[in-house]
């Protein structure tokens, strides 16, 4: 997400593919180190969609069709 | 006593020098910041509007069906809280159901479901701080989805981050009374749509739904 843009693709490949994956991971590590929060969308058991938290790679959801970065939330006035 | 005096100046100048130097240096530094262009960018209503498309593209994308006619409809978007005893600034809800209203860049509404009673204003923002338009602010559709994000991913972290603040502070109270009330209504007809098996209604997409 940007402002003045909206959404921006970053990054795109198979996780299954070795260059894909290790492209996909600096991407990520990227974002997260550039202050991003990064979440899924997806849908919990009872089909109501929800979305949850990533803060590694790993802890992405192996049928994750996308990753949404997003500014980091702050107190606002 | 020319001499002299030349010889007090040096020395009250050498002595000085530890004091004025660094004003010299920074007052040099700004006047050469301030000769520099930096790149300004002017307000593109088309640039916006073009990212508020993209925006309710992506946040139709995540939301389900009811949320997005919700959110196309009335211009928010109603969460569910999941605390088991309400978020923790509002000393217990006592075990009852409890929602956010999301709204566009204004603050995040609690309330008790069945009351509507209104618990505490939660101001949240996302800023980038790299302004790629010369703005930190998202689009309206992308501030809704990233506190909706926040929300259902981690609602305890978000309304920690969030700065706390009694109902009526931003938004009035009343006027969030009336939208309680415009969404109990939105969901009754809905749901005798849904019963009719006609399905609701789907009036045309608005550009703005704040």
């Amino acid at each position: 997400m940007k402002p003045g843009h909206g959404e921006v693709l970053i990054a795109e490949g198979d996780v299954e593919r070795a260059e894909d994956e290790q492209r996909l991971i600096e991407e990520f590590r990227r974002q997260l180190d550039a202050g991003l929060w990064a979440a899924v969308p997806r849908s919990d058991r009872e089909g109501r969609r929800e979305s949850i938290m990533v803060r590694t790679f790993e802890e992405i959801p192996w049928d994750a069709d996308r990753v949404i970065f997003f500014p980091r939330a702050a107190g606002g006035r | 006593m020319v001499l002299a005096l030349a010889a007090t100046a040096l020395v009250a100048l050498a002595l000085l020098s530890d004091l004025i130097v660094p004003r010299v240096e920074e007052t040099w530094a700004r006047l050469r910041a301030g000769r520099r262009r930096t790149p300004t960018w002017s307000y593109d209503p088309g640039r916006e509007r073009r990212a508020e498309q993209r925006a309710r593209t992506l946040l139709r994308s995540c939301v389900n069906e009811e949320e997005w006619a919700m959110y196309r409809d009335l211009g928010f978007l109603r969460v569910w809280g999941t605390l088991a005893d309400g978020p923790d600034d509002v000393g217990g809800t006592g075990g009852a159901p409890y929602a956010y209203l999301i709204y566009p860049h204004r603050p995040i509404v609690a309330y008790l479901a069945q009351t509507h009673r209104l618990l505490n204003e939660y101001c949240v923002t996302f800023p980038d701080e790299t302004r790629p338009y010369g703005s930190s602010r998202l689009p309206d559709s992308d501030d809704v989805l990233a506190k909706w994000m926040a929300l259902t991913g981690d609602e305890r972290r978000l309304i920690s981050t969030a700065n706390m603040h009694l109902p009526g502070r931003q938004l009035d109270p009343a006027q969030v009374r009336r939208d309680l009330w415009r969404l109990s209504q939105w969901e009754r007809t809905r749901m005798r749509q849904l019963a009719a098996g006609d399905g609701p209604d789907r009036p045309a997409d608005r550009q703005s739904a704040a």
